[in-house]
């Protein structure tokens, strides 16, 4: 078990890590999430011991480990980019970590052999990384990182450089294959999408900050603010700026019957958060709220189309099945179904969140 | 299907066929003709078939200024190359020490060849010179003038000196352009400054380092102004390299026969040489290319 202590790393001016706290179980799937420049390298090279916190603990299995070189702690880590040794064969490559250790050979052999196999690299043993293929080269770090069985396995973005079809069936494979060996499996991505895939629990950063660190499909059902909420959804959530006024959010000229499980907020400022999914062009049946909006650009892939509006100031974006024929300028209404809001306080936390969560 | 055929493409390509002409063709096949003629003056030449190529080869000076050129490139090779690595490894990656480093090490490459060899010809004299004077007071008898070894240790000293910096900067453009995650990947892995150098390092630098080897070969091989400023080849012969005994002979003596012979014998040397050189380096460690995969 890996406990991060009011963690904080300072270089220069810049704090780079701000008073981070989580425990990271054995055997478990811990994500970081975060836009590029969170925090999520710095955090995996804390938890690693390439780096030393400015302040606050980190304990393995109980004991304080700050200061431990981190040849000692028994790590593995995978980066975005394909590190292999560049003069030695896959094979070689699988068995460093376990020559420098003095493991015997037939063990080493064994090893290898299991880890080559699990990773699909039997036929390609006697290459060298240069002749292999990215998903290859990367199949080849993984490889390496499984066999030292180590205590802390930390995955920094390590599907980022593949391809759509080698990703999707690495990122099935990596947590089972890692979760078997007891390890404490950390994985960095920039993608809500692979977060909710990996399961598991994810912890949302944001410049530094972890700011949720719960089970993935809590945080993203129930995200504890609007910050972790806009992490946690790509596209970026919908964020509407209401005021309530007795029964009715209201925006503009727009209104909508404030749900019932909140009706005893007080008056005020909200802001109502609605998943690019949500945001409709048709009237739902119960109750929402009706926008008149302008299309400012569509983004169609074929099977879905992002289709961005302007209303009144707001930028919204609805995502659309199918290819949906609108022209950029059209005036259209759209409607935000009432059952799918996130209510953040004027605090922007989270008030209230969608009713209807297995349906996500 | 009927391509057009026009011949006017033609002129597309003879400025680029004027210019290789002026500048590698032409000079190249007067050297040829020369090197089958004989003349006596007058500007009158005689066939003379492969006689000066048969003298030359069968010469012992001509052998003995190849041995000496294939020594003088070994012993800059072997101290210039490692010297060259050790440097470049000290060097600091960032930080304001950088463009300093860098800015002392490309100075010696910016003196010309014969300054390079007055400097040092100066330097080592005994009656004026601070290197010769001291090493005159320590009580060693250092003088390149006389001495053998003492005139090879200088003319080595002096390429050491100007060319180091040349090993330097290429290994040091490769050894800058290796991504930080793998010393960090070595660091997790526990692995020891020498493995770091031996299985990261030299591998990422392998092809600068053979453009270094390369060029850092065909330049001592062609060695001619420091020696030739230094003793114009002496003691003796001693320093006469293949570069010198060629201007000795054409324009000395003026053999051009036996000189253009020889230079071309010298330049082909060079060239197959180079050609060993590269094939071996660049296949040094990389599989086969039938073991490549298209995926």
């Amino acid at each position: 078990m890996l406990e991060l202590k009011n963690i904080s790393k300072k270089v220069g001016n810049a704090l780079h890590i701000s008073d981070v706290s989580m425990s990271l179980e054995k055997g478990s799937v811990n994500v970081l999430l975060g836009p590029t420049l969170s925090g999520k390298t710095s955090l995996m090279r804390l938890m690693a011991g390439l780096d030393r916190p400015t302040s606050g603990s980190i304990l393995m299995n109980g004991s304080n480990v700050v200061g431990m070189p981190v040849q000692k702690r028994n790590v593995a880590m995978v980066y975005q980019q394909f590190i292999n040794y560049p003069a030695m064969t896959v094979y070689e490559n699988i068995a460093s970590p376990m020559r420098v250790a003095g493991v015997d050979q037939a063990t080493i052999d064994r090893r290898v052999n299991e880890a080559a196999d699990l990773m699909k690299l039997t036929p390609y043993l006697d290459r060298t990384p240069a002749n292999l293929s990215g998903g290859q080269q990367q199949r080849t770090a993984l490889a390496r990182a499984l066999v030292k069985n180590a205590e802390l396995v930390l995955l920094d973005e390590p599907l980022a450089n593949l391809d759509y079809k080698l990703r999707e069936e690495l990122r099935v494979e990596l947590p089972k294959i890692f979760a078997e060996t007891g390890a404490v499996f950390v994985y960095a991505t920039t993608e809500p999408q692979e977060a909710l895939l990996l399961g598991g629990k994810t912890a949302t950063l944001c410049e530094g900050r972890v700011t949720q660190f719960d089970r993935t499909i809590d945080v993203y059902n129930h995200p504890s603010d609007l910050l972790t909420a806009q992490t946690f959804s790509d596209p970026p959530m919908n964020v509407l700026p209401v005021t309530k006024v007795g029964n009715e959010f209201v925006f503009e000229t727009s209104r909508v019957d404030v749900p019932t499980n909140v009706s005893g907020l007080a008056d005020g400022n909200y802001k109502i958060g609605v998943r690019p999914h949500h945001m409709l062009l048709e009237e739902p049946k119960g109750h929402s709220m009706k926008l008149d909006c302008v299309v400012s650009t569509t983004e169609i892939t074929g099977s879905e189309s992002f289709i961005h509006l302007q209303s009144r100031g707001a930028h919204m974006v609805a995502l659309m099945h199918g290819v949906h024929r609108v022209e950029i300028g059209d005036a259209i209404p759209a409607y935000l179904e009432q059952k799918s809001f996130f209510i953040f306080d004027h605090h922007e936390n989270l008030v209230s969140a969608p009713t209807f969560d297995s349906q996500n | 299907m009927d391509k057009p055929y026009n011949n006017k493409a033609w002129f597309l390509v003879v400025p680029v066929f004027a210019l290789v002409a002026l500048s590698a063709i032409i000079p190249i096949m007067t050297v040829v003709n020369y090197s089958f003629q004989d003349t006596f003056g007058n500007n009158q030449f005689f066939w003379a078939g492969t006689e000066w190529f048969q003298d030359v080869l069968s010469s012992d000076r001509f052998w003995d200024a190849l041995g000496r050129n294939f020594m003088f490139s070994v012993i800059i090779l072997s101290i210039e190359i490692p010297l060259g690595i050790g440097i470049a490894l000290t060097m600091p990656k960032k930080g304001i020490w950088v463009p300093v480093c860098l800015v002392t090490m490309a100075l010696p490459l910016l003196i010309p060849w014969n300054v390079v060899g007055t400097i040092w010809q100066i330097f080592g004299r005994a009656d004026i010179g601070l290197l010769g004077y001291s090493l005159d007071q320590l009580g060693v008898n250092y003088n390149y003038a006389s001495n053998i070894f003492d005139a090879w240790a200088t003319i080595i000293l002096m390429d050491v000196w100007h060319w180091t910096s040349l090993v330097v900067l290429l290994c040091y453009a490769g050894l800058v352009s290796i991504p930080e995650a793998y010393y960090q990947a070595a660091k997790i892995d526990g692995a020891s400054r020498w493995s770091v150098f031996r299985y990261i390092q030299l591998p990422k630098i392998r092809g600068v380092l053979i453009i270094a080897f390369l060029l850092r070969f065909m330049d001592s091989f062609m060695i001619y102004t420091e020696p030739f400023v230094l003793t114009g080849g002496g003691p003796g012969n001693s320093t006469t390299f293949m570069s010198i005994d060629l201007v000795k002979q054409a324009i000395g003596q003026f053999d051009l026969g036996p000189a253009a012979a020889m230079s071309l014998v010298y330049q082909l040397i060079v060239l197959s040489v180079c050609y060993v050189f590269f094939t071996v380096m660049s296949n040094v460690g990389v599989d086969k290319p039938d073991a490549r995969v298209e995926d």
